[in-house]
């Protein structure tokens, strides 16, 4: 091959549109007779902060050693990093911080990153794995052995872990669940100063609030099931409006719940409408008028994270059972 | 196979060895075998200094020294069976590994550094011990044996075969599981080897199979056999007459053959084998 050729070739994959922090498709893994995981497919850009929610059992934990490699899916794909997740060297760039966080406690905190850096391939220089550790607030425990450390003390040190080895792409299995408030605070920074470096990040996490804060889009997981994925906008955005009414026959009544979950304070109806088209609350208004109904006021509500979660989670609880 | 990951993996599993105060337990066990055994060779010169005749002081250090080194043997599996289950399973149960294997190094990478971690440990505390030992026989009784490297190496080899398994254990059962089995099985074969010698002395074949079988199955015994033979004064077996020394535990008939030694081998390879499948195939 000559030097132009090279060069050629060179250009063209830089041409390229830049592959997915993490992409898989169709993941299913089965633990004896229950499905953990069935039919799980998403992305995350380079550079995207994707939350993973869902209740417990929902198999956030499984979907994320499958991208890792830690647990073999049972069918599906997955590609870290634009390689195979099967290739161990797709994880060079990846930083982990397990929902089972454990280090050896026969180690210190410095000679864990050491050893992880090590592992991983990639040079760091020795203050840099110190500011790692600084910045988890580990700083002044670098020299103590690990099975000193409290709960709290081991998930910091697992943030520093996860990212000590410059990574591209950050997973965070539940990382605040040992935390003080503080710590969920120091959390939270940590994965906006990620965003703003362009490092993408997978974070499962309860806290909700914290989601919907750092979170560019969001995947809702549930049995297993991918049962909402979206930005935050196209999952908080119009999608429920707040109706005044008075004089609301059965009939209105029926029209309104036709339209979505609705729940009633005094004259004021909230009704969180599932599917956001430009049509469905002309189309409910002008039915509620021919009913006889009087309407006062009509405004486009944007409902919380955690009330679209528990919406998304009840609809699918019942449409299970039904 | 990334050979500064192996590197990596080996040394974290020896400087666990040390931290975790099992080189200590050893060191302080094997100090006192060395201690109670050097005391023993000393009396034993002292009181029988005149009475015996040279070959039958050189027996008696044989077989003596035998009993001390399977002593070691046993120290050593041990050690390395107990050390083997933590280190692997254990660490998979605790989550340790979780992180550990997000790391860009295969499953195999990371057991044939635990391996390897547990191979330096292993076998050199049995060597360190057993040549310890000799010395102190040595300037005790003054018996030297025959082919001391060999002894020791298949001393070591007889500790490679048994971890290995230990290592192929821990990869499917629970930490503690795996020690038991493996230390289980270790002692089993020793006792169907001797049991195995009692029928070649009474000229009973069917008996004297249960030792050559379950030397097949798990090399141990054979590897010790070989070492007790290179430990041991050749006249030992004249003195005794064949077919009794036979039916003795701590004296051995035979030098070990190329063949047994190449099975050990491959017997090795294939479980460790095994395990690097069963691991590779195991959810975290
Ligand atoms: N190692 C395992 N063995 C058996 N079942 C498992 C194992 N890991 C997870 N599961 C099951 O898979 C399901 C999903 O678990 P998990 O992914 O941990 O959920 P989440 O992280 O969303 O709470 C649960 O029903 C759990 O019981
Ligand atoms: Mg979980």
């Amino acid at each position: 091959m000559s030097q132009s050729d090279l060069r050629e070739a060179a250009d063209l994959v830089a041409g390229l549109p830049p592959t997915p922090a993490v992409w898989c498709t169709g993941l299913r893994k089965r633990y004896g007779k229950r499905t953990a995981v069935d039919g799980v497919s998403l992305e995350i850009g380079r550079g995207e902060v994707v939350g993973l929610l869902g209740p417990n059992g929902a198999g956030k934990t499984t979907v994320i050693k499958m991208l890792l490699g830690l647990v073999r899916p049972d069918a599906g794909e997955v590609m870290l990093l634009g390689r195979p997740a099967a290739d161990p060297s797709a994880r060079v760039r990846v930083g982990y911080l397990p929902e089972l966080f454990r280090y050896q406690p026969w180690l210190t905190a410095a000679e864990v990153l050491a050893l992880h850096v090590r592992l991983s391939g990639v040079d760091i220089p020795a203050p840099e794995q110190r500011e790692a550790l600084a910045l988890v607030g580990l700083g002044e425990r670098a020299a103590d052995r690990v099975g000193g450390f409290s709960k709290g003390m081991q998930q910091r040190l697992g943030l520093a872990v996860a990212l000590v080895a410059r990574p591209e792409f950050v997973v965070l299995d539940e990382p605040t669940s040992a935390l003080d408030p503080l710590g969920r605070v120091d959390v939270r920074d940590i994965v906006l100063s990620l965003k703003s470096r362009g490092i993408a990040v997978l974070l499962n996490s309860h806290l909700i609030g914290e989601v919907e804060r750092v979170c560019d889009r969001v995947v809702i997981l549930d049995r297993g099931h991918v049962a909402a994925s979206g930005t935050l906008l196209e999952l908080l955005g119009q999608h429920e409006v707040r109706l005044h009414l008075t004089g609301l026959p059965p009939a209105g009544e029926t029209r309104l719940s036709a339209a979505g979950r609705v729940e009633r304070e005094g004259e004021w109806f909230t009704v969180a409408l599932p599917v956001d088209d430009e049509d469905t609350v002309p189309d409910l208004v002008r039915d509620l008028a021919a009913l006889g109904v009087r309407v006062h006021a009509v405004e486009p509500g944007r409902i919380s994270l955690e009330e679209r979660l528990l919406g998304i989670l009840r609809d699918g609880t019942e449409g299970g059972a039904a | 196979m990334n050979a500064r990951a192996v590197l990596t993996i080996a040394g974290l599993t020896l400087r666990e060895a040390s931290r975790r105060r099992v080189l200590l337990a050893l060191g302080v066990l094997t100090l006192v075998l060395l201690g109670l055994s050097g005391w023993g060779f000393s009396r034993f010169a002292a009181e029988t200094g005149g009475s015996l005749t040279s070959g039958e002081a050189r027996l008696t250090a044989s077989i003596v020294l035998n009993l001390v080194m399977f002593g070691y043997s046993l120290i050593a599996a041990l050690g390395t069976a107990f050390l083997a289950g933590p280190t692997l399973s254990g660490e998979t149960e605790s989550g340790i590994a979780l992180a550990v294997l997000a790391r860009p190094i295969r499953r195999s990478t990371f057991l044939l550094g635990k391996w390897l971690g547990l191979v330096v440990f292993g076998s050199g505390f049995v060597v360190l011990a057993g040549l310890a030992q000799c010395l102190i026989v040595r300037a005790s009784v003054d018996y030297w044996p025959p082919e001391p490297t060999k002894a020791l190496a298949l001393l070591a080899a007889q500790t490679v075969v048994l971890l290995t398994l230990a290592v192929l254990l821990s990869t499917v059962i629970s930490p503690m599981a795996s020690g038991v089995v493996s230390v289980g099985l270790f002692c089993t074969t020793w006792v169907a080897g001797v049991v195995g010698g009692i029928g070649d002395s009474l000229g009973n074949d069917a008996v004297a199979r249960v030792g050559s079988v379950s030397r097949m199955i798990l090399p141990t015994d054979g590897l010790w056999r070989g070492a007790m033979n290179a430990f041991q004064d050749p006249s030992a077996l004249a003195f005794f007459g064949d077919a009794d020394a036979g039916a003795f535990p701590f004296l051995s008939m035979a030098p070990l053959t190329g063949t047994y030694l190449a099975w050990a081998v491959v017997w090795t390879a294939m479980v460790w084998a095994l395990a690097a499948v069963s691991f590779a195939r195991r959810d975290l």
